[in-house]
């Protein structure tokens, strides 16, 4: 199961032009969901409105030389390590779906575009991912997730909030299920079971890729921008307004403000990791 | 004015919900960040902006007193054992850096455990102070305490 591509078998019954199509058509409708979200939500000017607040508070301007750095730092900390999340529970979930997802799409591609699939290193990465996603996708959906977290709401409890992770978790077990039953012959295969969650596989497939104006999905998009003009903010001092991170050691801080040699010493000691001791579980 | 909250900082971390004395912050069921349920209710005490990790939270001065345009926002670096203010006039010009070693007691030390203490006596009840009041905050008793004359020194945890 693992090794066999699973589109292989459907090409008797669909066309791969009409799969292509299908692939393209989706990667269209991303491409809409995500302009038309960013127009309704009036993401882009509040964004942009934002960075020009944050230009005239700045202390100091950034240079390009420094701004691609940050740049780099962010694709490395906050985009290919979830470095955002405080939570190591969440980071490690997230990263389990985002990675997922993207060999899961990558490797779809590919399959359906005629990459060579002898070695059964495609399929092997394509139910990697999927099981990626599930694993993931599964422990935040149960357990994770902040409302199921924090306000005690009940897993099945939905709202519009949750359709792009249940879409997308029913996008990976319809797809597995799929699989599954290819690889398997007699009854359960004749029954039409195969072609059920094949079916069920390309609607959650389409609610997801179809659905992004209503969504979270734009937030792959999003984010990163976010994440660096946070970081752009820190550097050039406006930082919305937040006091700079003083280094406690330093000859200037300790002479701006006398209290701390005072009453900490010239090299104050660690003072203990405060309110992160323990995850926020007290309601 | 009551706290707000930031929607592109917050990471519905829950840690303003556990803090917050009048349990007003709350996690949007739609948008899944923390909210102000009862903005009327808040009385600004700032706990959960010094909570918030990501520092997400914000408060909306009086009128009065802080025209809008102000901005007065806080980071409390507990690994550091310091709280720091930055106080930002809305004509943009003042703008006034505060730093201070945070005195309050670490996080969990203080649950009071009533329970425990001896009940108050006639002569206590009778009395003004409050009940189990450290010596510390009393002003009947001498001069001023401070940190010095207490015999007392910042040590880690932020304990005395």
């Amino acid at each position: 199961m693992i090794t066999t591509n699973p589109f292989y078998e459907l090409t008797a019954l669909i066309s791969s032009e009409i799969m292509q199509g299908y692939i393209i058509l989706m990667f269209i409708l991303v491409v809409l969901g995500t302009v038309l979200d960013m127009m309704h939500k009036k993401s882009a000017q509040y964004f942009f409105e934002n960075a020009k607040k944050a230009k005239e508070s700045a202390k100091r301007s950034v240079s390009t030389g420094e701004k691609s750095g940050l740049a780099v730092a962010t694709l490395a900390n906050e985009v290919l390590t979830s470095g955002e999340f405080s939570n190591p529970k969440r980071r490690l979930s997230h990263l389990l779906t985002m990675y997922g997802f993207i060999l899961f799409v990558v490797t779809t591609a590919m399959m359906i575009f005629g990459a060579d699939t002898s070695s059964g290193t495609l399929p092997m990465l394509w139910h990697l991912g999927a099981a990626m996603l599930c694993i993931g996708g599964y422990w935040f959906w149960f357990f994770i997730r902040v409302d199921v977290n924090s306000e005690g709401v009940r897993w099945y409890q939905l709202r519009r909030a949750d359709l792009f992770i249940v879409s997308l978790l029913l996008t990976a077990t319809f797809a597995l299920i799929w699989s599954y039953l290819q690889s398997g012959t007699g009854a359960v295969a004749d029954m039409g079971w195969t072609s059920l969650f094949f079916a069920l596989f390309i609607i959650s497939n389409t609610v997801l890729f179809s659905t992004v104006m209503w969504s979270k999905f734009a937030h792959m998009f999003f984010k990163p921008a976010a994440a660096f003009q946070k970081r752009v903010a820190e550097a050039d001092g406006s930082n919305l307004n937040l006091p700079a991170d003083y280094d406690l050691t330093d000859p200037a801080v300790q002479a701006k403000f006398p209290d701390i040699p005072e009453y900490m010493g010239k090299n104050p000691a660690y003072m203990g990791p405060g309110i992160r001791r323990e995850s926020a579980n007290h309601y | 004015m009551p706290t707000f909250v930031y929607m592109t900082r917050c990471d519905g971390c829950g840690q303003c919900v556990d803090i917050c004395p009048s349990d007003i912050m709350h996690i949007d069921k739609t948008l899944r960040r923390a909210y102000n349920i009862e903005p009327n209710m808040c009385w600004e005490c700032y706990s959960c902006v010094k909570a918030c990790p990501h520092h997400a939270i914000d408060v909306r001065g009086y009128a009065d007193f802080a025209p809008l345009g102000h901005s007065v926002r806080v980071h409390r670096d507990e690994e550091k054992g310091t709280i720091a203010w930055r106080i930002k006039f809305r004509n943009g010009k003042k703008d006034m850096d505060l730093l201070a070693p945070i005195t309050t007691k670490p996080w969990g030390t203080c649950i009071p455990q009533l329970s425990e203490e001896a009940a108050p006596s006639k002569e206590m009840r009778d009395s003004e102070l409050l009940f189990n009041e450290p010596k510390y905050v009393r002003m009947d008793d001498g001069g001023l305490h401070t940190l010095e004359s207490n015999g007392l020194k910042l040590k880690e945890g932020v304990y005395y």
